[in-house]
């Protein structure tokens, strides 16, 4: 299992760099492979309109997920809800790539997340902070992406919790080795990765950016702020031209310390999603608020 | 006193601060190449593991592969790992090739998805006669079939997982994702000849 574990930290190492994109059919993740992604997230509904519609969000159709699988050779990744283990033992039987155990869904278990080292393939999970980072990789998370808040299109919550990730880890680091169990005791992460993190200075699997990224300026941005990677949910197929953003994304986050470049990408790309302004969300309404 | 060298590595997407570290720690400077103008003054080229679709994308649409394949046909030692095995190779199955430059015939995901990558130890004699090298496949491919000017270097269960063609070498697994530097020594020798 151990084995298994460096392997599943090292597939999400081969996706740096690259844009992980929200599919919910086989055109799409063709248009999506096609563009340039890294690997695609299968799901029924986009979170922009999970937001809109409200109701329950589940796991999405292994039909669905399957008909992707064939669709494209890039890795496919799916959903599941908090503590959903079972949904998460059917997407390990149809060898998905990469379980998101993920805020965007509605949470089975308001208490427990997932204990994911009894499973043989990777789970990538949310966080807003440190903790919360170090807790789900406690649980055997192998890949960590920061929550922004999904379906808004607005890129503040991302940066946020970026930037709130990044302080956490310059604290730890910095700090004298007889203040990392008060520090772990405070942040409620276990010690072990806490000191791991103070010997490193980083997480110790790849972390995403993902959470309201609309531009490739957006993805640039998450990228110069020392993201491994960014995934783009509802700001590609909630776009005007999907394709032509795919792909400006995808060269927005390889050149992103660029500026010229960047100016040419993000040329003539059309309409952007329609956000939402995050100010405008109840708190209780905000899906980065899942997650224990 | 011994010229340094210094090493591209192809930094589009995927594992190329792997390879920047691993050179790092053996004394090497490196310089990632993302434009013609980074081809420049190396003695050779590493074109990590990612995903070969992606990174391939992204080299035809900012015109790298005619630069990339010139520099390469001229003698520029290049080593290409999973992904960039498949983006040397002259053949992949049921797709265009990228680069073109080595004789193989590859086939992508060759071992199937995630939950079938895996680790070994193999005796690669051309590399180190005598003791085994790590090997990490990360939905890994191979090669299928290999022309007569290529060296097979190393087979896993009958399939070709390691090749080299002059001044190419490809391996289908990631010798960056190990603490073993044993083929990025190799490669250096590689690029040391061509240098002299």
């Amino acid at each position: 299992m151990e084995q298994q574990y460096e392997l599943n930290k090292n597939l999400a190492q081969m996706l740096k760099g690259g844009v992980i994109m929200d599919v919910t059919n086989p055109e799409q993740a063709k248009i999506a492979e096609k563009a340039g992604a890294c690997a695609v997230m299968a799901l029924e509904r986009v979170p922009a309109d999970i937001r809109k519609e409200g109701g329950v969000a589940r796991m999405s159709d292994p039909k669905m997920i399957k008909e992707i699988q064939k669709a494209v050779s890039i890795p496919v990744m799916a959903k599941v809800r908090i503590g959903h283990f079972v949904e998460a033992q059917i997407l390990q039987a149809i060898s998905i790539d990469y379980i998101d155990e993920s805020e965007v869904l509605t949470p089975a278990d308001d208490v427990n997340h997932i204990d994911k080292h009894a499973f043989k393939v990777p789970f990538v999970c949310g966080a807003r902070n440190l903790g919360e980072a170090l807790r789900r990789i406690g649980e055997g998370a192998s890949m960590i992406r920061t929550k922004g808040e999904a379906g808004t299109g607005d890129v503040i919550e991302a940066v946020r919790h970026m930037r709130t990730m990044n302080n956490g880890i310059r604290r730890v680091r910095s700090a004298d080795p007889m203040e990392l169990m008060s520090i772990a005791k405070e942040y409620g992460a276990p010690y072990d990765l806490v000191r791991y993190v103070h010997d490193n200075g980083k997480l110790p699997v790849v972390n995403f950016a993902a959470g309201g990224i609309a531009t490739p300026a957006d993805a640039a941005l998450m990228m110069q702020l020392g993201s491994d990677g960014v995934f783009v949910g509802s700001g590609i197929f909630k776009s005007g031209d999907p394709a032509k953003r795919a792909k400006a994304i995808v060269e927005a986050v390889t050149y992103y310390d660029d500026p010229e470049k960047l100016a040419a990408v993000s040329e003539n790309l059309g309409e952007a999603m329609v956000g939402i302004n995050v100010s405008d969300i109840p708190q209780e309404d905000r899906l980065a608020k899942r997650g224990w | 006193m011994e010229k340094t060298l210094t090493i591209g590595v192809l930094a589009m997407q995927g594992g190329f601060r792997e390879h920047i570290a691993s050179l790092t720690k053996l004394g090497v400077k490196t310089k990632r190449v993302r434009e013609a103008k980074d081809l420049q003054n190396l003695a050779g080229l590493i074109i990590p593991g990612g995903e070969s679709t992606a990174i391939g994308k992204l080299l035809r649409e900012t015109d790298l592969i005619k630069p990339l394949r010139q520099k390469i046909t001229a003698g520029l030692p290049t080593w290409g790992t999973c992904a960039g095995l498949i983006l040397l190779a002259n053949e992949i199955e049921a797709e265009t090739p990228y680069l073109d430059v080595i004789d193989i015939i590859v086939r992508r995901n060759a071992y199937g998805r995630q939950i079938d990558s895996f680790r070994t130890d193999l005796l690669i004699p051309e590399i180190d006669p005598q003791n085994k090298i790590p090997l990490v496949f990360i939905r890994a491919p191979f090669i299928t079939g290999a022309g007569s000017k290529v060296k097979i270097l190393a087979t896993y269960n009958g399939r070709i997982i390691a090749a080299r063609q002059n001044n190419i070498l490809v391996t289908s697994f990631h010798p960056e994702l190990t603490d073993d530097f044993r083929v990025h020594k190799y490669f250096l020798q590689i690029c040391r000849k061509a240098v002299e």
